[in-house]
């Protein structure tokens, strides 16, 4: 039996690595109130979905996620994770390529990025400045509120004292009053705008723009992508903001490669904390939380042994962490809701992914040779994309799916051998388990061919190039790396499970039903993407409450 | 009302690498170096940025001012001129140096090519013809404006030996740094060096002017793998900012280009007083006045690095002791913000009591935001002006 940790955090993905090493610092006054941590990890190294792997000889995949954005700046400056090895570089080119005609490419330049869309229809390259300051509307009022716990509006008297309000404070008033603040600054038809925008279908509120199908197409884009729902399902126009909040560098919207794959992010994360004196495990599969008289005091592992701690973290997502690592009869006793909550998080499986080596940069249909340096999303038009859905939607892969594709060695020198090339193939959808059953190796074998044939048709002479292909369904990523179903979120980001409501009523602060328990994953606002926000902010909360006394 | 323009010939100057810049220049960014036409950005600065840092850059140097140095008295007379010590340079080496007038004020700084004993290249960035006569007054030297005998390109970044290994040259990976390798390659004579204005890995390689397109092409031709590509002034700026770099006319004016004596600056006074060694033999132009700045603590500030909290850049920023502004400290000269650190840096003269890496000073930032200009005053702290320092660079 071991002793004498502040904190033990279960997983270390990127989310639970930041919290460590905010605990370890002390939070942003560093020193004031170091905590000892300790983090316990299930694989043989750290990084959960943030991982570079060598499978095939030469070449870096990005194994699970593949580019950066949304990880916050104040996160990458407080950790100083470029002196830890970390480089993010953007990439300035979205396109869609078209087998029947001309492809759609955008640019960082605008005025090139007018000229390409006036191409296609001179309405919708005048509407583009319009819809692009709506999103940035948008984006500067949620920006605000990314590194802030959630207010919760059902706490907005000082005085009560519960779960929700351990220590009697007002922040939950406070922090309502300052969006509030926000939100009347924006005058009476933003205000009506932004209310509309989310709920809204990210269909309807392209509609109100454009009018080219295929562009609409690649503008919904990042509105599916990780969504276990369609272009007309309402709530993906917020999901579509989720994907623009992000920066690289100030640029709002941009997104950038990590430098060495993925996994350069969870290890400069991991070596700040360990620099910040945080215990890092590996192997050390967590099997239940211990907890006692209402108190969760520490975790026992596959192997048998048990550590103890004054708090526990938990970077799982809420299904695995409510569901398999604490005793039902442990939460009814505190609240028979919080099993059923649990059960009924909508955590859906929905994308796979397909990691390739290339021997060459492939060519894509009606696109100029520049639009394999970014990101190449393979669609068509909402029905396309609602088509691909709707396969989803009965139990089975996208035969014509909708893919995100980008090819990070077009800037990044260390991930291939010279002139060679990795493409990360992301792919929407795929369920976790088929309407037949489980999957079988036949079955991923169809839908990895339905993959490669649909990347052929927009890219011909691309199965050539083909040297090896990983290819992995929502069901081998959750076997992997441990997230329910796949899920790259953590949890659907729609408007029921976000902010306060992440990942359920009453448990929005990152505080666990139990005393001296916490969550820190994407499954806690403000979600997924690795943007290190819910570790920095959980360990925060946490550090309020070692200050007043609430963890003994 | 200059109507006199339609008589007016062109005059700026085109380098040997012309045609293939102006080939792969979007939107026109040009600007003027040495009455030459030089890129300020071919079409992302932000890209280009980060091939210095991630790939291979390729930055036309060619407009630099060449002047040769040559005669029995050669060594002893460089030694004369400037601050740092000959003897301690062996041929074939390029070594980073000042040089200053009489009462230690700086004249420039910049590179001088050692390739034998008596035989010197000097590279600077403004007319020093007539100052390096005068102080060859009694030598036996001859002194010769060579800027159009060669031209070159800098080639800087992590890949940038890759590229080189690629091009065929043999040795390169021997290549310590700031050293000189002479060779002939498809029959053409080049030359290369390992320096640049980056901190990073980087190699500058002259050749003649008519071999200057067969360069750029076979550059280009092995490096497409390599991530090479071309840069501009603007990308350069922010890494030699990140490096630490000073720049004339930015960061100092030239003794011989300042209007006012007390613009002048001292190269203690610019951190840059390694480069000043009161022990070598013999006398060198400054250095009754050096000795006595450093003796006698004289030095009116020193040009440091600051790290400030935010993100608005701070350029000819005032800094202050307290955060009222009531006493007033110096200003920046140069700022960025970083990409690759992810800090807001700039270069400050403040006293030499506040230098001190981790001093906290605030500084007072004026910047645009949506047709306002705004002030904010923020903590900034006084840190090594080497912000960025990959191993690679010496590696």
């Amino acid at each position: 039996m071991q002793q004498g940790y502040d904190a033990i955090i279960i997983g270390g993905g990127h989310n639970g690595l930041t919290c460590a090493a905010y605990l370890a610092k002390g939070g942003e006054k560093v020193g004031k109130n170091k905590l000892k941590v300790l983090v316990l990890e299930r694989r043989e190294k750290v990084g959960g979905a943030a991982v570079s792997e060598e499978k095939y000889p030469g070449f870096i995949y990005s194994t699970c996620s593949y580019v950066c954005s949304l990880l916050r700046p104040e996160i990458f400056r407080f950790l100083d994770l470029p002196r830890h090895g970390l480089q993010v570089i953007p990439y300035d080119i979205n396109s869609a390529p078209n087998p029947e005609g001309e492809g759609i490419i955008y640019y960082n330049d605008h005025d090139r990025t007018r000229e390409s869309l006036r191409r296609h229809s001179i309405r919708d390259a005048e509407a583009y400045d319009e819809y692009a300051v709506e999103i940035s509307r948008h984006c500067r009022f949620i920006k605000r509120m990314l590194l802030m716990t959630p207010p919760d509006p059902t706490q907005i008297n000082p005085f009560v004292q519960n779960r929700i309000n351990p220590w009697g404070h007002r922040e939950d008033l406070d922090g309502l009053l300052r969006i509030a603040r926000e939100f009347g600054q924006l005058g009476e038809r933003h205000m009506y705008d932004m209310i509309r925008f989310w709920s809204m279908s990210v269909a309807d509120f392209l509609d109100q723009y454009f009018e080219t199908p295929r562009w609409k197409g690649l503008a919904a884009a990042s509105s599916i992508i990780g969504t276990a729902l369609g272009p007309y399902s309402p709530g993906t126009a917020y999901v579509l903001l989720h994907h623009y909040m992000g920066e690289v560098d100030g640029q709002i919207g941009a997104w950038g490669f990590a430098r060495g794959g993925m996994g350069s992010v969870s290890k400069a994360i991991a070596a700040a904390a360990v620099e910040a004196g945080v215990e890092i495990r590996v192997d050390a599969e967590v099997d239940k939380i211990i907890v006692r008289n209402g108190k969760a005091v520490g975790v026992a592992l596959k192997s048998g042994e048990e550590i103890y701690g004054r708090s526990i973290v938990s970077n799982a997502d809420p299904k695995r962490t409510y569901l398999k690592l604490i005793d039902k009869g442990d939460l009814d006793a505190i609240d028979p809701d919080i099993h059923r909550y649990a059960r009924n998080y909508k955590i859906r499986g929905s994308s796979g992914k397909l990691n390739i080596a290339l021997d060459g940069l492939p060519e894509f249909a009606g696109l100029g040779k520049e639009a394999a340096y970014g990101t190449v999303d393979i669609g068509g038009d909402f029905d396309y994309i609602e088509r691909a859905f709707d396969d989803y939607k009965y139990g089975s892969w996208s035969k014509r799916p909708f893919l995100d594709c980008v090819i990070p060695t077009t800037v990044d020198p260390t991930m291939a051998p010279p002139g060679k090339h990795f493409m990360s193939v992301f792919v929407q959808y795929v369920p976790y388990q088929l309407a037949e059953g489980p999957w079988t190796p036949e079955m991923k074998g169809q839908y990895e061919k339905d993959v490669l044939d649909t990347i052929e048709l927009h890219a011909p002479g691309f199965r050539k190039l083909v040297l090896h292909v990983q290819c992995r369904t929502p069901w081998d990523i959750e076997n992997e790396v441990g997230m329910t179903e796949g899920n790259i979120f953590h949890g659907e980001l729609t408007l029921d499970q976000l902010l306060f409501n992440r990942p359920f009523p009453g448990m929005g602060q990152y505080r666990g039903p139990f005393d001296n328990f916490y969550m820190c994953g994407s499954g806690t606002h403000p979600g997924g993407g690795v943007m290190g926000a819910p570790g920095a902010n959980a360990a925060t909360e946490m550090l309020k409450d070692f200050k007043r006394g609430v963890v003994q | 009302m200059t109507a006199y323009v339609e008589h007016l010939t062109p005059f700026l100057r085109k380098t040997p690498f012309h045609p293939r810049i102006e080939a792969l220049m979007h939107g026109s960014h040009w600007m003027r170096w040495t009455g030459h036409y030089s890129p300020a950005a071919f079409e992302s600065v932000q890209s280009e940025y980060f091939t210095i840092r991630n790939g291979a850059s390729v930055y036309d140097v060619s407009p630099l001012i060449k002047y040769r140095i040559r005669g029995r008295q050669a060594a002893d007379y460089v030694n004369h001129l400037i601050t740092r010590d000959l003897s301690k340079i062996k041929p074939m080496h390029a070594f980073y140096t000042a040089w200053c007038q009489d009462d230690g004020m700086l004249v420039e700084e910049g590179t001088i090519f050692r390739f034998g004993e008596n035989d010197f290249l000097l590279n600077s960035a403004k007319d020093q013809l007539h100052w390096l006569e005068q102080v060859a007054y009694g030598f036996e030297v001859e002194i010769q404006e060579a800027s159009n005998e060669l031209c070159g390109l800098s080639l800087q970044g992590p890949q940038s030996r890759d590229v080189l290994r690629a091009f065929g040259i043999n040795g390169i990976d021997h290549l310590p740094r700031f050293g000189i390798l002479e060779l002939e390659l498809q029959g053409r004579w080049l030359r290369i060096d390992r320096a640049g204005f980056t901190g990073d890995l980087g190699y500058e390689i002259w050749v003649k002017p008519d071999d200057a397109l067969w360069l750029w092409d076979r550059l280009f031709e092995v490096g497409r793998d390599h991530k090479i590509a071309p840069i501009g002034a603007q990308a350069l700026e922010t890494a030699r900012i990140e490096a630490g770099f000073i720049l004339i006319d930015v960061d100092y004016s030239g003794a011989l280009h300042a209007l006012r004596p007390s613009n002048r600056m001292s190269p203690y006074e610019l951190g840059i007083g390694w480069t000043v060694n009161l022990n070598k033999e013999g006398y060198f132009v400054g250095k009754r006045a050096l000795k006595r700045e450093k003796e006698q603590g004289l030095s009116r500030y020193v040009l440091t690095g600051i790290e400030i909290e935010g993100r608005k850049p701070a350029p000819g920023s005032f800094l202050y002791a307290d955060r009222k502004g009531r006493r007033e400290l110096g200003l920046t000269t140069s700022a960025c913000w970083s990409p690759t650190l992810k800090k807001n840096i700039a270069f400050a003269r403040v006293p030499s009591a506040y230098a001190k890496p981790g001093t906290e000073m605030w500084i007072e930032i004026w910047y645009h935001k949506e047709h306002k200009i705004e002030r904010s005053m923020v903590r900034c702290r006084a840190a090594n002006r080497m912000f960025y320092d990959p191993p690679r660079k010496s590696a």
